[in-house]
């Protein structure tokens, strides 16, 4: 029997500022417990919340980056509410979230998978504060609660179900992962919880009305997301077609076992006594602020696309490669920088010479070492001038990719006082092995002259027709260059004296 | 000494007439006298008071002294207090020594006054009757049979009998004005906003407000000069800079004033519903009597209407509970105060903390609030007492079009017994029917006294003003203490 | 609408707040009571009439994004009621 997963993803960036949403605790990860944890952080009793700016302007920059830079989706009046609930990392006993008015309504983020590209929307993305950790080790059979993560500013971002495979679920985390950190909003940093989602799931007939849905919490890896919507769609499909059904349910991926179980903590927990929070006044944004945020967005991975396409006439898939994150496309514009001297004019050879290198070469590597996006072995500026070195016939091709491959492995054993190599290293290393190619037309053509006398067998062939005689006389040339001579010169003169 | 106003007192510390020490000790040995009879401190630590002290008489003799340097203060035990206990009137804060000072205590702190003690209250300020602190209740010093009011009944009972100079209040539907208006006191509680709420421990936080408990309106505008202003630790507090409410406390109400006719053009407004059914005839009188003093004074007088103001008990019964619901869960036993000694697991350990940690009256409370923001009562209950809490702003502003200020009496009846209302909430709740709607509204209100009842217990007058008009209410309320002496009258313990 | 002795233990349990049985049935007579207080509400019409949450119509007022604290962990934690190695302990918590 055929059935249609729907998913919908909740998504929590924490924003990249340097206090707390509510107070003027550091958000710096990994501190002693509890030493970032203030009197607000806490709760003591008396303390009161004031709304940091700097979270507030990430909302709208996401906000308007969600939305092709128009403001109809900010709400000017949001409002802060409390969700009511007792967990010991939540010191307030309630949560300040935004509830029925969230400062972003709306939005749309394009994801492209096998299958092409398609948009999946979004309802919402709301401000909150996040809790803090309990650690489950060994105290005596107890808890002990680290409150430094609490107040964490948190923009939550909220999809519509328009997501109908694992596939797609993975790429639009990856898309909205890739667009926080390219507007600057949020690190990323998966590990240290920085980026996660939440799963909401469901099975139904094609065309047939919506499913019971079961929440996913708490993913933080995209192949945690894949896996555990692929085995939890697996269990619904198999509970119904066994004749049960699905209730409704809040369950825990557990990567060890690659399974999902239903949480046991928030049983008693789902009437959250929502109500506008009366310690903090409605929450204005002014079109004056939006517009300077606006101002200072810069381009978006979608502009930027377009551009490279455009100006630089590159494939959409190269385009689009070079786009997947805010780095790769500084990169590679730093490697065309590089690559040309100034003033000299660009041409679409450039372009995608650069590009190919980058992709090919450059990501590959970095995917290898599964490094992250922002971290690249060999600088911009050291490729792009090994590849105008390539480009004027001063190395080879050959030489290029060995000079690459020995930066990148250089740098990465961290043997280099510059990090990222420099021109000036590029340089000795070429002159102390003697990599530079003889491209001085002078030169090549007297030693064509002694080859061609040298070699009269050949040219007599070449004459005849055959072909192969003349990739003879172009390994005697290069021979005589001692491997150094540019194979397109030889190549040029060779075949200009043979007057062919 | 003891009777002396804080201006008289900060005449004579500045002359070096008297030191803060002296000063202290004098009120310090009052306060042992009598505590036992009245349980209006629950804590009082001499070694700390007197340190304040000797550092403000140093501060006199460098010249460096503000006009309070010096001065005994008592605050409310809702105040947090750096290293001082800060109970609330909870067994829940019982052993609670505070880490930090609130943003009032820092400023009196700053100005050089002297903290001579934390005073009893209503449990998490909630109570018209002083008769829910764990620490037990307080008593009126005009009559120990009867209650002080409440929930700053600690604060009143400090002041009243010359045991504090002035003193601390704060105030969430009559907590300022109802206790001063039974002990014969000067109470203010300013515009929602007006001071800062940080440190403040919270009752229901679009209510609450801290206040003055004084013996006249000068020291109240005295006192509340230096509390009120911005803070940026509470974003509900106003970015106003702090008044000086001494500076027109003495001129007429217009130019066209007279010395003997101050407040001439002064319009008071006196809503009908707050002279109808369940005043008390003796309180009537009282207040007649002092509305009639303030024509003699110049003033005139119009009758005004609050419509909605019949409605106003139950919309703050919805409304203070709904967030004090929320406000308390902080008390959860795993960060600081009280946790239950003996439970099973985590939800035993916060279900048995909560219930042995507050009094009957704070978990009511909470149930009430639990409820009408549990799902499907929300609306019916929370959103239409929102909506009621508008109308009744609304009232006002269509009453202050015709009115500059509003008179009427604070409480319907004088001092009622101890445990005279203890098991009838819903009794209890009506005693504050005449303050609760200025509170919804946020506007600023006060109570001065006005004469006595029977067994000569006290009546307060009540004033409310429009928004931020501290300076005029204290104005015409200084006129009015100008030609009577009701504030004058202390109890004889 | 009265509440019944479910719905006191329902809310009682929301609220954290352990009751016996006699005390159910008293908290029970005593919120009726004031709920029929409340109860008035219901009778005003309120129809256009916008919730007010807030004390007049500001707006809230924003903080620079600094960090203005600084580690306090010693003086907060000597009013806890169980700390070990700067972690506030409670009864385990499950998932």
């Amino acid at each position: 029997m055929e059935w249609e997963t729907v998913i919908g993803l909740e998504t929590h960036a924490q924003l990249s500022t340097v206090s707390k949403i509510f107070s003027g605790a550091s958000t710096a990860f990994g501190a002693a417990p509890n030493t970032q944890a203030c009197g607000v952080d806490i709760a003591l009793p008396g303390v009161l919340p004031v709304i940091n700016r700097g979270a507030v302007e990430r909302a709208i920059r996401f906000g308007l980056a969600a939305n092709g830079k128009r403001a109809d989706n900010i709400c000017r009046r949001s409002v802060f509410a409390r969700k009511n609930y007792f967990y010991p990392d939540l010191p307030k006993g309630y949560q300040i979230s935004q509830y029925e008015l969230p400062i972003v309504s709306g939005g749309s983020v394009s994801i492209v998978t096998r299958s092409g590209e398609k948009i999946i929307r979004l309802t919402r993305a709301h401000l909150e504060e996040d809790a803090g950790k309990s650690l489950h080790e060994d105290f005596q059979g107890m808890s002990g609660i680290d409150l430094n993560r609490a107040g964490t500013p948190l923009l939550e971002i909220v999809s519509e179900p328009d997501m109908r495979s694992a596939e797609e679920a993975v790429a639009y985390a990856k898309a909205l992962h890739a667009l926080v950190r390219w507007i600057g909003i949020c690190d990323g940093n998966m590990q240290e919880g920085s980026f996660r989602c939440d799963a909401n799931v469901s099975v139904r007939r094609p065309g047939g009305p919506l499913g019971t849905r079961r929440e996913i919490k708490n993913l933080n890896s995209f192949r945690f997301l894949q896996q555990a919507i692929e085995y939890e769609v697996q269990w619904q499909i198999d509970v119904i077609e066994g004749g049960g059904t699905i209730g409704q349910a809040t369950v825990l991926f557990d990567a060890d076992s690659g399974k999902t179980r239903e949480m046991r903590s928030k049983e008693d927990a789902h009437d959250y006594r929502y109500f506008p929070d009366p310690d903090l006044l409605p929450l204005e944004v002014s079109d004056v602020w939006i517009d300077e945020v606006r101002a200072a967005i810069g381009e978006l991975p979608g502009e930027r696309k377009k551009r490279f396409q455009e100006s630089m006439a590159l494939s959409e898939y190269d385009a689009g490669v070079l786009t997947n994150d805010r780095e790769t496309g500084d990169y590679f514009e730093g490697v065309i920088g590089a690559s040309l001297a100034s003033g000299e004019a660009r041409d679409r050879a450039d372009f995608k010479l650069c590009a190919n290198w980058v992709i090919n070469e450059v990501l590959a590597k970095r995917n290898a070492d599964n490094l992250p996006p922002w971290q690249f072995a060999v600088s911009d500026d050291t490729l792009g001038y090994m590849l105008g070195l390539l480009r004027n016939g001063d190395i080879s091709a050959r030489t290029t990719k060995d000079l690459f491959a020995e930066f990148w492995e250089a740098s990465r054993a961290k043997k280099f006082s510059v990090q990222g190599g420099s021109k000036s290293m590029v340089d000795e290393l070429i002159a102390s092995r003697g990599l530079k190619q003889v491209s001085d037309t002078a030169e090549i053509e007297s030693i064509i002259d002694q080859v061609l006398l040298a070699n009269p067998k050949s040219v007599e062939e070449f004459r005849a027709g055959r072909e192969k005689a003349f990739n003879a006389l172009v390994g005697q040339a290069m021979k005589a260059t001692k491997g150094k001579g540019n194979p397109a010169t030889i190549n040029g003169i060779l075949r200009r004296r043979l007057g062919a | 000494m003891h009777n002396a106003t804080v201006s008289e007192l900060s005449a004579a510390l500045t002359a070096g007439k008297i030191s803060s020490a002296e000063l202290t000790k004098l009120f310090l040995e009052r306060i042992g006298q009598l505590n036992g009879v009245l349980n209006a401190f629950v804590t009082v630590d001499a070694e700390k008071s007197l340190a304040q002290a000797r550092a403000a008489d140093e501060r006199i003799a460098r010249h460096e002294g503000s006009r309070l340097t010096g001065i005994p203060i008592a605050h409310k035990d809702i105040f947090c207090a750096r290293d001082w206990l800060t109970t609330c009137g909870s067994k829940m804060l019982a052993n609670f020594v505070s880490p930090y000072d609130a943003h009032v205590i820092e400023r009196f702190n700053a100005a050089g006054c002297v903290i001579l003690g934390k005073t009893n209250m209503d449990e998490f300020a909630m109570g018209s009757s002083n008769e829910t602190s764990y620490f037990g209740p307080v008593k009126n010093p005009w009559d120990q049979t009867c209650v002080p009011g409440g929930s700053s009944g600690g604060s009143a009972a400090a002041v009243a009998p010359r045991r504090a100079p002035p003193a601390t209040g704060t105030h969430t539907g009559g907590s300022i004005r109802q206790p001063a208006a039974l002990t014969g006191i000067t109470g203010i509680k300013p515009t929602y906003g007006r001071v800062s709420r940080y440190g403040m421990i919270a009752f229901a936080s679009s209510l609450d407000q801290g206040g003055v408990m004084a013996r006249s309106a000068e020291d109240a505008a005295l006192l509340l000069s230096e509390m009120a202003g911005a803070d940026a630790r509470d974003s509900t507090c106003v970015d106003m800079a702090a008044e000086d409410y001494t500076r027109t406390l003495r001129q007429p109400w217009t130019p066209d004033g007279s010395s003997d006719r101050p407040l001439q053009g002064l319009r008071i407004g006196l809503p009908r519903e707050h002279f109808g059914e369940g005043l008390a005839p003796e309180v009537e009188v009282a207040v007649r009597a002092a509305v009639a003093e303030f024509e003699k004074l110049g003033a005139s007088i119009v009758d005004i209407n609050l419509p909605n103001s019949p409605l106003s008990v139950p919309a703050y019964y919805v409304i203070a509970p709904a967030e004090a619901s929320s406000n308390l869960s902080r008390f959860d036993g795993v960060r600081y105060g009280y946790r239950a000694p003996d439970y099973a697991d985590l939800l035993d350990m916060y279900r048995k903390t909560r219930a042995q940690g507050f009094g009957a009256e704070v978990k009511r409370r909470i149930l009430i609030g639990t409820y009408v923001l549990s799902h499907g009562y929300y609306d019916a209950y929370y959103l239409q007492a929102q909506r009621i809490r508008r109308l009744i702003a609304q009232d006002f502003d269509a009453a202050f079009k015709c009115c500059d200020l509003i008179a009427g009496p604070t409480s319907p009846t004088v001092a009622f017994k101890l445990g005279a209302k203890a098991s009838d909430p819903v009794q209890m709740y009506l005693n504050d029917i005449y303050t609760i709607p200025a509170n919804l509204a946020g506007l600023p209100g006060m109570s001065i006294p006005c004469g006595f009842g029977s067994g000569g217990l006290p009546v307060g007058l009540h004033v409310v003003g429009n928004y931020y008009s501290e300076a005029r209410m204290l104005c015409a309320a200084s006129h009015f203490q100008q030609a009577t002496d009701w504030h004058t009258k202390a109890p004889g313990v | 609408m009265p509440l019944s002795p479910d719905e006191v233990r329902r809310i009682a349990l929301l609220a954290r707040i352990e009751l016996s049985e006699p005390e159910i049935a008293a908290a029970q007579g005593q919120l009726n009571a004031i709920f029929g207080l409340i109860e008035k509400l219901q009778a005003a019409d309120t129809r256009g009439v916008a919730p007010m949450s807030h004390a007049g119509d500001a707006s809230a007022r924003l903080r620079e994004d600094q960090v203005l604290e600084s580690d306090q962990r010693e003086r907060f934690q000597s009013v806890a009621p169980h700390v070990e190695r700067g972690l506030y302990l409670v009864p385990r918590v499950i998932e």
